[in-house]
């Protein structure tokens, strides 16, 4: 008599949901008009996080929508051009999910090189919108200071990707 | 008969291909949120703007008050150990100022009477309002702040923003009880400025950096680094005169003004409740003739001549007090011929005086003991 294999779910609450309210208090906390020794707090885009490890943990029609929901958060909370950051981070969405057969099963290096690609195209994106829309090119050194921290997030969407990839034994 | 007993029970579409749908589709709407978003008063997006910082705002107070009261408690404990330090600068830049002080005194009030005599309109006081930002935005894509009063403060977009050091920014959207400025570092913001030297006109260019730039320079050679950067009131947006910084050479090249307001934190600020000199003053006042006021010209009181009397005996008591200085700080005049021929009280003659020499004419009779033949 073969034993009952026990099915440990993940929903999208536990891999979708939670992980973007802590986004989003993550960024209302950073946002905090405080100067430490003359340095301002950093602001990194959070949710590139989640674009990024979402489609490696496994494709959902919720995720894209979150996310588009997060970019449109950081575009009014930040006062920026509406849908900007909702389209970067749906780029790097759109890109790890078609090279996600690639990518799966790769090592944390090769990952990481992926996740700064990504962040340098989602920037890249963002700087070529406002340049546009404001016919002012942003300063290339405040954006490295927006890039550097925002890259330094790596190893929550890495820790992310090992703790759901495997999560759900469906998806195996 | 139920949809799944149909034709299509066996029909199981990728995940992937339905996420990568979803994922067009939500782009698809990302660009056209893009397109018809402007940013500006007039978007169809204010509303839902205002609502999500009618929401922030408080809970950006709530992570901003420890902030606010650890910096509370630090500037007491540096101020009860730098007291002696800080009264003693304090008293030296007190002493500096006094004159400064009678001198503005003075020329206000020549300057009122200027005014009244040539019949120009002077820009009327304008009402403050003191907010504090409780929120921040940094990045190079945006440099924008939450204030915590909004339209039921009397604050209207367009409201230019100062703190103690000069102008931070201006209001680019309200609701209730929160405002959203918009900083002069944002790389939308334009703003008319002056350089106070040459009175040459420039518009500050925001670029998401510290530094905003400087363009469309009119003149050649017309700005110096170190010049003040004032806003020139051009355009009706801002009152003319508020400072805004100092000019300097960018490493780009380019000119760049670094800005008062960075002096200290932007914690709490006013509000100038401007909107466009043609509100604040009547349209029959903005009409009137020039040289109107001569026939009105009214008499100085009695403290505004006290004043001036006041500030020029201390001009005029400073002033002899310099002269005198330098005549005691002169050197000793050129020697004339008969110069060696003067005594000197202090010091003995020699046993042999030169015999060429006369005596002075003035001198006190008071040979030196052997000292004639």
């Amino acid at each position: 008599m073969r034993r009952p294999v026990a099915v440990r779910v993940v929903g999208p609450t536990q891999w979708i949901f939670i992980p973007a309210l802590i986004t989003i208090a993550a960024t209302i906390v950073l946002a905090t008009p405080v100067e430490l020794f003359g340095f301002s707090l950093p602001e990194p885009v959070i949710p590139m996080v989640l674009a990024f490890a979402w489609p490696l943990i496994r494709p959902s029609i919720i995720a894209p929508v979150v996310l588009m929901a997060l970019g449109l958060f950081l575009d009014i909370f930040w006062y920026g051009p509406l849908g900007v950051w909702a389209l970067s981070l749906l780029g790097i969405y759109a890109v790890v999910l078609g090279s996600r057969a690639f990518l799966i099963g790769q090592e944390t290096a090769v990952l990481f090189v992926w996740y700064a690609a990504c962040c340098g195209v989602a920037f890249l994106l963002a700087y070529l919108i406002v340049g546009l829309k404001a016919g002012n090119a942003p300063s290339i050194l405040s954006l490295l200071g927006q890039v550097f921290p925002t890259l330094l997030l790596f190893p929550f969407a890495d820790r992310m990707i090992e703790r759901f990839e495997d999560g759900d034994v469906r998806f195996r | 008969m139920a949809f799944r007993d149909g034709p299509f029970e066996n029909i199981k579409v990728p995940l992937v291909w339905t996420a990568a749908v979803a994922a067009g589709a939500c782009i698809l709407g990302a660009v056209l949120l893009i397109v018809s978003d402007g940013r500006a008063q007039a978007s169809p997006y204010q509303p839902a703007r205002a609502g999500v910082e009618t929401v922030a705002g408080p809970v950006g107070g709530v992570f901003a008050a420890p902030v606010r009261w650890f910096g509370h408690v630090s500037d007491y404990v540096g101020g009860y150990f730098f007291a002696v330090s800080e009264n003693r600068r304090l008293k030296r830049e007190l002493a500096e100022l006094e004159p400064w002080r009678d001198q503005a005194i003075a020329l206000k009030n020549i300057n009122a009477r200027y005014e009244t005599m040539l019949g120009l309109q002077p820009q009327p006081d304008v009402p403050m309002k003191t907010a504090r930002s409780v929120s921040d935005s940094r990045g190079p894509f945006s440099n924008a702040r939450l204030l915590d009063i909004g339209v039921g403060q009397g604050v209207k977009i367009g409201n230019p923003v100062i703190n103690e050091h000069g102008l931070v920014g201006r209001v680019v959207g309200t609701s209730g009880n929160v405002s959203r400025m918009l900083l002069l570092t944002d790389v939308a913001s334009r703003t008319p400025v002056l350089v106070d030297r040459t009175d040459a006109r420039a518009i500050l260019t925001g670029d998401g950096s510290g530094n905003p730039r400087l363009e469309f320079v009119r003149g050649v050679g017309s700005v110096q680094p170190g010049d003040r950067i004032l806003t020139s009131g051009d355009g009706g947006g801002f009152p003319r005169g508020v400072p805004i910084g100092v000019a300097a050479k960018g490493i780009d090249g380019s000119w760049r003004v670094k800005l008062f307001s960075d002096r200290g934190a932007i914690d709490y600020v006013k509000i100038l409740l401007f909107e466009d000199f043609g509100q604040l003053v009547g349209g029959n006042d903005l009409n009137a003739p020039p040289l109107a006021g001569l026939a009105t010209l009214p008499e100085a009181t009695e403290a505004q001549a006290a004043a001036i009397r006041d500030a020029q005996a201390r001009r005029d008591a400073a002033a002899a007090a310099q002269r005198a200085a330098q005549r005691a700080a002169q050197p000793a005049p050129a020697p004339a011929p008969q110069t060696p021929t003067q005594p000197r009280p202090a010091q003995p003659r020699p046993a042999q005086p030169r015999p060429t020499a006369a005596p002075p004419p003035a001198q006190p009779a008071a040979p030196a003991p052997g000292g004639t033949e």
